[in-house]
């Protein structure tokens, strides 16, 4: 295998006087969709807000294309291609869906000069994102808005996407929904680091899984061997993804 | 990643989208108060004065508060010395408009705003330069920290009035009006000072220059994305902290140009000029919407109306009013008429 896109060593977050990282290692390979799971409270959230530097690595590197990203300032690891979906979705509602994808683009100036063709092919996987252009984004159903918050993502092209839980609170129909971009993305090429909590999701989707549990990754591999182990996935989920299906 | 042209779908022809509707009701009140303030005022050349008034003085609070509320909205930072730049624009229009007496004294009313349109840009340079500083020497060490803002802000305040004593002295110094813009004009019996026309047009235009950078700039998309979530903002790639300085800047520069309007229209200036209007622009932001700049211009000119209706109708409770007029707002809608909705 060739150097990870992304790699983590030994990374320690802190948040005020919590440790909630203690020695994150874990690699993301180019073109591939990994996998980070793990029960509620492992650490899986703060790991990718510390690849972005949202909550800076207190010790450990994070590098990203060889390049140490520890110490930069957000917009700085932004600019260097990696994308970011947050939990919350970060979606401005006070702003229209057009206006929302026109701050992703950071090319373009005005609406007009988003890429037209890559557009296209989001309307394609998001057809509700055309039909709402020019509506509040507050608006907007969650599954939709979760539909933004990918789609801002990917209206330019990224090296890294960071997506953290999209399925959180949404109906199996929409799930389903992203389940097929997400597809579309993975046919791409798209590498992308994806916290998720809905097996169903992961193992559709994933290539890698990393599995954490008390701030660390407790196992790394690929996503088809904890598929297939139920004794596994039992010991270092809690449950199988068998029972999901 | 690139994108295959096979997966593009063909654009559909868009079924009809529920129109997103605007909120008319905080305007519908200050036209309400309009209405009842012509029965209760009795005369309509009164009314009508004093209406035109209220507007006048809403619009100029209007102009110095915008500012400020952008830049809370946009680093949650509470500047409590944002009334220097009131004094220091105001000040300043004194000197120009000393300087310019040539201009001021002549009885062509385009002589006299070009004396005034010279004190304005002169009040929003220096008063921005201020502002960098301020915000650079300050504000930026107390990011973050409340506490510590209000404390130190309410001293650079203090301190910049000092500065405005040894510079301009501590007595109060007149600014008369230039020539052509002193009295009044009548509509029907209805006497509107000059003046009064000057800060409504000034304010109307820059709200609309305002409305027109939020709305179809970048830049302005960026401060309106920044005001709801500015960790997001940074996430997309964009650097915040550079755009807050920009805010602060073009905040201070307008809180300038709205000291150069309030002297004007108090027809005199004193060191506690900012101090003086502080407090009413803080109750405008807050019945506005922390970082909302139509709410914090409805908020400006409910105000406005208000307060100049209670000083005519019960002069002693014209001060309550306005906080009176908060209090009624917050517990209608607890977060401002216009509430930035992430925050």
């Amino acid at each position: 295998m060739s150097a990870p896109l992304l790699q983590l060593r030994g990374v320690h977050t802190h948040i005020g006087a919590y440790h909630i990282l203690h020695g994150v290692d874990l690699d993301v390979p180019e073109g591939e969709v990994t996998m980070l799971l793990g029960r509620n409270g492992a650490g899986k959230t703060t790991t990718l807000r510390t690849i972005m530097g949202l909550w800076p690595a207190s010790q450990g590197s994070v590098s990203f294309r060889g390049e140490g990203l520890a110490g930069l300032p957000v917009p700085d690891v932004a600019q260097r291609g990696i994308a970011y979906v947050p939990e919350n979705m970060g979606i401005f509602t006070d702003l229209t869906v057009q206006e929302n994808m026109l701050l992703a683009a950071r090319g373009a100036r005005h609406a007009a000069q988003i890429d037209r063709a890559r557009l296209d092919w989001i309307f394609g996987l998001f057809p509700a994102l055309q039909k709402f252009w020019l509506y509040p984004a507050g608006k907007l159903s969650g599954g939709q808005k979760q539909m933004l918050a990918v789609a801002r993502a990917i209206v330019e092209p990224r090296a890294l996407l960071l997506i953290d839980e999209p399925s959180k609170g949404l109906a199996p129909s929409i799930i389903q929904n992203l389940i097929r971009a997400f597809g579309e993305l993975k046919r791409q090429r798209s590498t992308i680091l994806l916290v998720e909590q809905n097996f169903l999701m992961a193992r559709a989707l994933g290539d890698r899984v990393a599995v954490m549990d008390h701030g660390r990754v407790v196992h790394s591999g690929p996503m088809s061997e904890l598929a297939a182990d139920e004794a596994m996935q039992q010991r270092l989920l809690g449950l199988s993804l068998g029972v999901h299906q | 990643m690139t994108t295959p042209a096979s997966t593009a779908a063909p654009a559909a022809a868009p079924a009809p989208v529920p129109k997103a509707r605007f909120d008319w009701i905080p305007l519908a009140l200050l036209g309400g108060l309009m209405a009842i303030g012509l029965p209760a005022i009795g005369s309509p050349s009164t009314w009508l004065a004093l209406t035109v008034a209220g507007l006048a003085m809403g619009l100029i609070v209007f102009i110095i508060a915008s500012g400020l509320t952008l830049v809370f909205g946009l680093m949650d930072v509470l500047n409590f010395g944002h009334g220097v730049f009131i004094a220091l624009g105001a000040y300043i229009a004194t000197t120009v408009l000393a300087a310019m007496s040539g201009f001021t004294a002549s009885p062509l009313l385009g002589m006299n705003l070009v004396a005034v349109f010279a004190a304005m840009v002169a009040a929003m340079t220096l008063a921005g330069a201020v502002g960098w500083a301020f915000e650079r020497v300050i504000v930026r060490p107390v990011y973050g920290l409340h506490l510590k803002q209000i404390l130190i802000t309410m001293g650079g305040m203090i301190v910049g009035e000092e500065i405005i004593k040894v510079i301009w002295g501590p007595l109060q110094i007149a600014l008369p009006p230039p020539e052509a813009l002193r009295g009044s004009v009548f509509i029907g019996d209805a006497a509107i000072e000059k003046l009064r026309l000057l800060a409504v047009v000034v304010g109307l235009a820059v709200f609309a220059a305002m409305g027109w950078v939020l709305a179809r700039t970048k830049v302005g998309l960026l401060v309106r994305a920044g005001v709801q979530d500015r960790e997001m903002v940074e996430a997309l790639g964009y650097r915040v902290r550079r755009l807050f300085v920009g805010v602060f800047v073009t905040g201070s520069a307008l809180a300038g140009l709205g000291g150069v309007l309030w002297g004007l229209y108090q027809q005199s200036v004193t060191p506690q000029i900012g101090a003086q209007v502080n407090v009413l622009i803080f109750i405008v932001i807050i019945i506005g919407g922390l970082g909302s700049t139509l709410g914090c211009f409805v908020g400006a000119l409910l105000v406005g109306v208000l307060a100049n209706y209670t000083g005519f109708l019960a002069p002693k409770v014209a001060l309550f009013s306005t906080i009176g007029l908060m209090v009624a707002i917050l517990l209608w809608r607890p977060r401002g008429l216009y509430p930035v909705t992430n925050r």
